[in-house]
């Protein structure tokens, strides 16, 4: 997995409060058996009208989204089920950073396993960032190793990340290889059962 | 010592390695595991040569995709892929399965205490969010990602933060007609979804007390709906009367050990909670959801609010996206809308109690014409005492279908779907758009409150069957 320290993109807003994982990537394609390829079904069902042609009313459908890799979204944001298929979507897509003043825990924890990058925000700071966005190409810049989002017209705004996170994603480590190496613990916690 | 709460002995017990700026390291007792969260798991251990830790730890059984009719056939040759590797898999790393036609099989979060796996003062995962069905028993258990799943395999282990604890203290008595099922939708619907976030939510009060297991089950089940990824509640008799004889608890000497060892995991008496959030038992109604999100829930007296009735811009919006998307107009008292299906299974409510408690309502009754039932017990054991008490005749001859065990129209993947536009009262645990399937209109309800519906072809007061019919 690549780290990730600094990162520019443009933002798409998503003013909706409690987006679930359902809606992230529905059910019916939760049977695939690898993590590749789910960036096609991402808001599936809001992307797509029931006759499988875009619908212009949503947003990430409009031109002046397309390429964008910073979502801005509500108030328990990927709330639901645990399905890492989620994360795996919005990176597929092309979604690297995630920004919402409030996330629901699991899927918090779902796209730092991915390198997605989630900052939580103050309400304040998350209005300005989706107004911004509304209807205009809208660049942000993240530096995780700052801890601040900023553009370039002096917003400016720092945010909280557990160190051990924020080692994990900036170095692209896997954590199982970082684990593997307690086993002398493990095992004496084993023992001591 | 400073007195602890349950979720704070229950992780000083587990924490393996502990170093400051780090997240503890937790070992994990329990790892159930089910065919649609694992396949990229087992795949990254072999990627990496690696071996699954503990397989006497794990235990597998396909429940989200698995047919409910004709089990001989598997038609869905994508599901079919995935219970296929899911059996490759524990044969090739050593995990016992419950497969589709196993005596065993169920959904995983019913077979768990129907086995005796779950048990007090264990740490349990699995990738589903509805884990924190197990903490009725006092265990702390949470839904995991798939690359957790993958982690616990391989270590097992979880890098965790630990979490902030809510008290949701319910006092008082649940009135006649009440059930578990409305307590829990009450809880979210007064508090909201996302009320739990970053807490594990400790159930309190005599109320919670009187429950049986199976209702605790439901409590607990739903925590995740209110945001958090764990509820808890404290051993005692109760749950120790649920465990015995059960296949993997200890039998005699031993279990008395255990017991003594369970009742020390009960809260200390001035044990703090980081918040504590009250509610009186007595207070609550029936309850149906009207909207997109389990908050979005009325007493079956009552009738869909409207947008204006919220402060906020985003909650006004939410609340008309709401109600476009379930077809429903401000102000329509909920007990006169219509309803096309009727779903009585899933995690939340599938175990025996439900449907016996169902049965009651449909017993020589028939279901209203052109509305389609369903009853999918939550495993082969449910289907098979309910058919040794009778109760699939009781529903048969109303006019439900009596299926066999699984997920089934709770997220709808596999063939149990609800049409587009097709209004559902069902005893799942999620109404989000689509849940049921694309367009479908979910509203969550208790087992009798989904009978009753069945019943009448609307929303329906239980009490007034309950109290004419008595």
């Amino acid at each position: 997995m690549p780290g990730i320290r600094q990162f520019s993109g443009n933002v798409f807003p998503l003013n909706r409060e409690n987006v679930d994982t359902d809606q992230i990537i529905p059910k019916q394609f939760l049977k695939k058996i690898d993590r590749q390829g789910f960036g096609k079904f991402l808001f599936y069902h809001w992307r797509f009208n029931d006759n499988g042609m875009k619908n212009e009313d949503f947003p990430l459908n409009d031109e002046k989204y397309q390429g964008a890799s910073i979502l801005v979204g509500g108030n328990n944001f990927g709330c639901g089920s645990s399905r890492e298929h989620a994360p795996w979507a919005l990176l597929d897509y092309g979604f690297q950073v995630v920004i919402a003043p409030s996330f629901a825990d699991i899927f918090y924890n779902n796209c730092m396993k991915n390198g997605i990058l989630p900052i939580r925000l103050s309400h304040s700071s998350v209005e300005v960032l989706l107004e911004n966005a509304t209807n205009t190409n809208y660049e942000l810049s993240v530096d995780l190793e700052e801890q601040v989002v900023s553009d370039e017209e002096g917003f400016h705004s720092s945010f909280e990340i557990d160190p051990y996170w924020k080692q994990m994603l900036m170095n692209g480590w896997d954590e199982i290889t970082i684990t593997l190496s307690y086993d002398d613990q493990i095992k004496q916690y084993e023992l001591l059962r | 010592m400073r007195p602890r709460n349950i979720v704070e002995k229950l992780w000083d017990d587990h924490v393996v390695y502990q170093e400051n700026g780090k997240p503890d390291l937790l070992y994990i007792d329990l790892h159930l595991v089910h065919e649609v969260t694992s396949p990229q798991a087992f795949e990254g251990l072999r990627l990496k040569n690696r071996v699954v830790r503990k397989p006497e730890l794990t235990f597998a059984t396909m429940d989200h995709n698995v047919p409910t009719d004709n089990r001989e056939v598997i038609e869905d040759q994508v599901a079919q892929t995935q219970m296929t590797k899911l059996q490759e898999n524990c044969t090739e790393f050593g995990i016992e399965l419950a497969d589709i036609h196993h005596p065993d099989q169920g959904i995983v979060h019913v077979i768990g205490p129907e086995l005796g796996l779950t048990q007090p003062g264990k740490t349990i995962v699995c990738g589903d969010s509805h884990t924190s069905t197990h903490g009725a028993f006092g265990a702390l258990a949470f839904g995991i990602g798939t690359s957790e799943v993958e982690h616990v395999l391989a270590t097992q282990t979880l890098w965790q933060s630990k979490p902030k604890t809510l008290q949701i203290e319910v006092d008082g008595t649940l009135g006649f007609g009440v059930t578990a099922k409305d307590l829990i939708l009450a809880i979210i619907a007064k508090f909201g979804v996302g009320v739990g976030a970053g807490y594990v939510i400790e159930f309190t009060g005599e109320a919670i007390r009187k429950l049986s297991m199976e209702e605790r089950m439901t409590v607990c089940n739903m925590s995740i709906e209110a945001g958090a990824r764990a509820g808890i509640i404290s051993p005692d008799e109760i749950t120790f009367d649920y465990l015995k004889g059960k296949r993997h608890v200890p039998e005699g000497d031993d279990f008395q050990k255990a017991i003594t060892k369970w009742k020390q995991l009960t809260s200390d008496e001035g044990a703090s909670h980081d918040l504590t959030l009250k509610l009186s038992g007595s207070e609550v109604e029936p309850q149906v959801t009207w909207g997109t999100n389990p908050s979005m829930g009325i007493s079956i007296s009552q009738a869909v609010p409207a947008p204006h009735h919220y402060d906020k811009k985003s909650e006004q919006e939410a609340v008309q996206r709401a109600l476009d998307y379930m077809g429903l107009e401000e102000g329509t008292r909920i007990d006169e809308v219509p309803i096309d299906y009727v779903f009585i299974g899933s995690c939340t409510n599938s175990r025996l109690s439900d449907l016996k408690a169902a049965a009651e309502v449909v017993k020589g009754k028939k279901v209203q014409s052109g509305v389609t039932a369903l009853v999918v017990p939550g495993s082969q054991s449910v289907k098979i005492q309910a058919e040794k008490e009778g109760l699939h005749e009781i529903f048969v001859e109303a006019g439900f279908q009596w299926r066999e065990s699984g997920c089934s129209m709770c997220l709808a993947m596999n063939n149990d779907i609800v049409p587009p536009g097709k209004r559902c009262a069902s005893t799942s645990n999620r109404n989000f758009e689509g849940r049921q399937g694309n367009g479908a209109r979910t509203h969550l309800v208790s087992p009798v409150m989904a009978a009753a519906a069945a019943i009448t072809g609307k929303f329906t007061d239980v009490r007034k069957l309950m109290t004419v019919y008595q």
